[in-house]
């Protein structure tokens, strides 16, 4: 046994599991590749038809992703941009450098995501003779534990709200995880996102009285998570507001986007 | 040298990771909310568990003792991101669910320890039942604590709903509670005293006794 102990002896050791383990990592990260980024893709197509109300079990997502375009927005402008290849933008990143984003000031930051990316990625979807039917726009902002990132699909006049979904969060199980619950979600189409010029669409506390003139901006609050809650409608109000899609949608109902 | 039988249902109640050495409980908390979750994790505790036993057993004539449990690590972290990857490639929503704890497989007391007490003194060939065993140790106690998270929790077992709930028009009203992570704590805590009231061997001898408490005297 003393020989194993030998310096000699460790060193090779070491570097020979080293470059067979290294191996063995690399080579499974490299087949697999291929494989995982198709399930990124399904996942991401997915929850942007959920958003929208446009999945439909059992047909193929990426059948279903046709009518779908993707498009890229220069948010500091509100107008397309062709500048930036949509297949190839990483929008997470983008959101978390310097060179492609904006600081927010606090009073801006109602979301509290610190940073802004300069351009965003739209799903249109449009009908067959090629009139804007929805656009689904993705958001994201901090709730009570995570930011929560998902979609809202607005019909073409821009101001309704055909869907909303979060794809990926770390809300309670149970109380702020209700986000994902499909009776929740059944509220939101058919609300109307700007009152006046201002973004009025949120929740509230308890059940909306749907006789109340402020039913159609105002959707039920999570039931015992009002940081999640709160966080929903800050994160509407940034992403829907004069920082986030607010010139773009104007832009669009002009026809100059 | 053991039985084969043993040596793979030993760990599922004589000798349990969890109930017994207490170890591997910071995935029993966070994985344990839904079953269909908890069973993938389990699989991949297990496999990593056998093969790194396996792997670590069948070279430990060569390994130096003063980076013995480095080239532990080295081995274990390797197949972990092999299961990592694999998940990513093969059951990616479960995955997502998983997020972190499957890379924490890594620091998980049970893989290490059985690493450093049974393969490094056996053949590769028990080291790998080991392995099976106690990853079938850990998965029992698992499986037990989310079947209860998940039933009274959110009224469903693997996502198929049992106890109608209340917000969705039935009769149930779900303990909260139970999907929260200090939940699995006091399952585990109660799973271990019911084991040890029946099996009172598994009682542990207190480190220490208090003295008795003594009466002071008047004068003394």
């Amino acid at each position: 046994m003393s020989s194993n102990d030998s310096k000699a002896k460790t060193l090779i050791v070491a570097f020979s599991l080293s470059i067979v383990c290294a191996i063995f990592v690399s080579t499974a990260a490299v087949v697999l590749k291929p494989v995982q980024e198709v399930n990124k893709s399904l996942d991401r197509k997915r929850s942007i038809l959920a958003a929208a109300g446009m999945l439909e079990e059992g047909k193929s997502v990426d059948e279903q992703f046709a009518q779908v375009s993707t498009r890229v927005v220069d948010l500091r402008t509100g107008k397309f941009t062709d500048d930036i290849d949509a297949q190839k933008y990483d929008q997470r990143k983008a959101a978390k450098d310097p060179s492609e984003s904006e600081k927010l000031s606090a009073e801006q930051d109602v979301a509290k995501i610190s940073r802004r990316e300069n351009y965003s990625l739209v799903y249109v979807v449009e009908g067959p003779a090629g009139q804007l039917e929805k656009i689904i726009l993705p958001i994201h902002g901090y709730g009570l534990w995570s930011t929560l990132y998902g979609y809202i699909a607005l019909e073409s006049d821009g101001n309704t709200v055909a869907g909303l979904g979060f794809s990926e969060h770390g809300e309670t199980p149970g109380l702020g995880g209700e986000v994902d619950n499909p009776r929740w979600k059944a509220h939101w189409p058919g609300k109307q996102v700007y009152r006046d010029g201002d973004v009025a669409l949120g929740l509230i506390k308890g059940s909306v009285d749907s006789s109340s003139a402020n039913a159609p901006w105002q959707v039920d609050g999570l039931a015992g998570a009002t940081l999640t809650s709160r966080g929903v409608t800050n994160l509407l109000h940034f992403w829907l507001g004069e920082n986030g899609f607010e010139p773009f949608l104007n832009n669009l109902n002009a026809g100059e986007a | 040298m053991n039985s084969v039988k043993e040596i793979l249902t030993g760990p599922i109640v004589k000798d349990n990771p969890i109930a017994l050495q207490i170890l591997g409980i910071c995935s029993a908390l966070a994985v344990t909310s839904s079953l269909q979750v908890t069973l993938v994790m389990c699989v991949a505790l297990t496999a990593v568990t056998a093969f790194s036993s396996f792997l670590i057993s069948s070279i430990r004539n060569h390994i130096p003792g003063s980076i013995r449990i480095i080239v532990q690590m080295v081995i274990i972290a390797s197949l972990v991101i092999v299961v990592d990857q694999f998940l990513k490639a093969y059951a990616y929503a479960i995955s997502k669910q998983l997020s972190v704890f499957v890379g924490l497989i890594i620091t998980n007391c049970i893989v290490m320890g059985r690493a450093e007490a049974f393969a490094m003194k056996n053949p590769p060939i028990p080291s790998f039942l080991d392995g099976v065993g106690n990853g079938l140790g850990y998965s029992v106690v698992l499986i037990a604590v989310a079947i209860v998270r998940e039933l009274f929790g959110s009224g469903k077992l693997l996502g198929i709903e049992i106890l109608p709930l209340v917000t969705e028009g039935g009769w149930y009203n779900p303990n909260g509670l139970l999907l929260l992570p200090p939940s699995a704590f006091f399952l585990i805590g109660l799973l271990i005293w019911g084991l040890r009231s029946v099996r009172k061997e598994q009682v542990e001898e207190p480190d220490f006794r208090l003295a008795k408490h003594t009466v002071a005297r008047e004068g003394v």
